[in-house]
């Protein structure tokens, strides 16, 4: 673990076998029963999904302050925005592909446009979901948010860093989108770990190759990092939690170091973490990119490791695109 | 309940008309915009922001104990501004701005750049939903405030209205009126045509609503309909007020032609000379 930053204070377990695996949801679940803890203004809203949402965590706790809203993501949303407008802080969930995905509009009009403190929790992101299949894998949520005037995104990387970001959400004053994922993922981070909104964490230092990535994924590219160093090639993982705002400094900083990135995220390729990194990039600091995600497909049933392989979201995929990118520098 | 007086009404029904000249004159201005939606609804706005049947202040447009008027199908704004600048939320001069570059009258309604508005509004069917968040946030800190939304018949089209109904009935929000422009018209057509509403008050009602059906271009029917809609314990109140589209300009009302285009010059003309002379009721034009 030689260049591992010791600052961002990881895992102690990073690289063995039995590293602690929690789905990201659960962070959710945690840090919102903080967050209701901390401030009495703070609503949980679901539509119909408590238990797999985890916002039963916190009506367990605080259940004159849960509301169950039926199979209504569009209502849901809006009615959010209602309650925000007399001092609520609502957290709405339900999966990602409801909630951005079916009241995206509500979302843009009735919580951007109207810049209500709304948080939006959306499960079950990425083709990791599995089993159910393209229906219920949200692989578009990070595009259909960014683009939204007013609206921070973030994809928290494991379950510590999602119990982090709700909390931190729910201190934000403004609309937030948070995307949590379905299965076990390895718990990278430690409570010591930094985390701030918009502030990306060098977790390994290298000079060759930036990898920048977002969610559990970061999982993979420290182990590509790993297999590369053999190889003498020292890479640069960057966690970028923040999709907006991005930290343009710390990417522009690390680009400008290595002069050459990759990117990778369960999500299109089209339209989210990597492409905002290439507009920072192209408009910045031109550098050789090669965006890792799903190439414009839906996602299929499966199961989890054999669908992320499948659609070439690995460490080898990481590897192999870091020594094509190395070699366009 | 408390009621009107004759000479409330008749003062009443003159500030009807005069939003109705300013609704003219601010399209006439703007070159776009819609016709018929806000002359019909001037008597129910009238209602709203000129007498007490809603607590609000124009001075304070904050007030933390002003009751909440929603307007959810947006494109009537024509009329909530001008109901607004008459009560003296903004000066009337500032009417002559709407939809122009920089304007404080957005097309559809901007919660954040005029004070008084409660939200942005224009993509049909979801003010319901806010409103129904606002009066549960209300019930939730035991607030008295009530919530009013405008809503428009077309909308209800929309599958969100019907959401927030179900889940409003459910939470038994007594706090909170729906008012339904009802003037069977759409941009398309008739609305028994475009999509078939009745039995409207049959299927609020299921859904746990109260309802109140009503002349919406009455003053004193629309002043007692919001008497009795506070008085209404354990249930949302829907009061479905029939209005006539273009309201006060015979030439519009009753078209759905003029649903979602402005007068020309010469209409303009016409529906403003129509509107001083109440009709030809008032010689010496």
């Amino acid at each position: 673990m030689s260049n591992i930053n010791p600052n961002a204070k990881l895992n102690k377990k990073l690289f063995q076998g039995d590293i602690e695996q929690i789905p990201t949801r659960f962070g959710y679940g945690e840090g919102l029963v903080i967050a209701g803890k901390e401030n009495q203004n703070i609503m949980a809203l679901c539509a119909d999904l408590t238990d797999s949402t985890k916002t039963s965590e916190f009506k367990k706790v605080f259940p004159d302050r849960f509301v169950e809203m039926g199979i209504t993501e569009q209502n849901m949303a809006s009615l959010a925005s209602g309650v925000a407008a007399v001092g609520k802080i609502p957290f709405i969930s339900s999966y990602a592909m409801f909630s951005p995905g079916r009241n995206w509009e509500q979302i843009r009009t009735t919580i951007c446009y109207n810049n209500q403190n709304v948080k939006i929790a959306g499960a079950h992101s990425g083709v990791s979901v599995g089993p159910d299949g393209a229906t219920h894998q949200a692989i578009e949520d990070i595009a259909i948010t960014r683009v939204i005037p007013n609206m921070v995104v973030i994809a928290p990387c494991d379950a510590i860093e999602a119990k982090k970001a709700t909390v931190a959400a729910a201190k934000y004053k403004g609309p937030v989108y948070i995307r949590f994922t379905r299965e076990k993922t390895p718990v990278m981070t430690t409570e010591e770990t930094p985390f701030e909104i918009g502030e990306a964490e060098i977790y390994r230092w290298g000079k060759d190759v930036s990898i920048i990535v977002c969610g559990p994924l970061l999982y993979e590219a420290l182990k590509a990092a790993e297999e590369l160093a053999k190889e003498g090639v020292e890479a640069e993982v960057i966690n970028n939690h923040t999709i907006k705002p991005m930290d343009k400094e710390t990417i522009l900083q690390s680009a400008q170091k290595t002069g050459c990135v990759v990117t990778i995220e369960e999500h299109q390729a089209a339209g989210g973490m990597g492409s905002a990194v290439s507009e920072i990039l192209s408009q910045n600091h031109p550098a050789p990119m090669e965006i890792i995600g799903v190439k414009d497909r839906f996602g299929e049933s499966g199961e989890p490791n054999e669908l992320l392989k499948a659609f070439g979201l690995t460490a080898e995929k990481i590897e192999e695109a870091a020594k094509k990118v190395l070699k366009r520098k | 309940m408390a009621h009107l007086s004759d000479g409330q009404i008749e003062k009443l029904e003159a500030t009807a008309n005069t939003i109705r000249k300013d609704i003219i004159s601010m399209l006439l201005e703007a070159k776009s915009g819609h016709s018929a939606g806000p002359l019909g609804m001037a008597d129910v706005f009238t209602v709203l922001y000129h007498t007490d049947a809603v607590k609000h202040n124009p001075k304070n447009p904050d007030w933390e104990e002003r009751d909440r008027i929603i307007l959810s199908n947006g494109h009537i704004c024509p009329v909530l501004y001008a109901a607004m600048a008459r009560a003296g939320y903004f000066p009337v001069e500032e009417l002559k701005t709407l939809r122009k570059f920089g304007s404080r009258l957005q097309g559809h309604p901007h919660r954040l750049v005029l004070p008084g508005l409660e939200t942005s509004s224009g993509p049909l069917g979801s003010g319901l939903s806010q409103s129904a968040g606002m009066a549960y946030a209300f019930k939730m800190d035991k607030k008295k405030n009530q919530v009013f939304c405008l809503m428009g018949d077309g909308e209800l089209d929309c599958g969100q209205i019907w959401e927030a109904a179900m889940w409003a009935g459910k939470n038994k929000l007594d706090n909170l009126t729906a008012i339904i422009d009802r003037n069977n018209i759409q941009i398309d057509g008739f609305t028994e045509d475009i999509m078939p509403l009745e039995p409207l008050a049959d299927k609020f009602e299921s859904f746990g609503w109260h309802t109140i059906e009503i002349d919406g271009n009455n003053i004193r029917a629309i002043y007692d309909a919001l008497q009795q809609a506070r008085a209404i314990f354990e249930k949302p109140v829907c009061i479905i007020a029939y209005t006539v589209p273009g309201k006060g300009v015979d030439f519009m009302e009753q078209d759905f032609n003029w649903h979602g285009k402005p007068p020309s010059k010469e209409e303009g003309e016409k529906a403003l000379q129509e509107l001083r002379t109440l009709g030809g009721k008032i010689s010496g034009e």
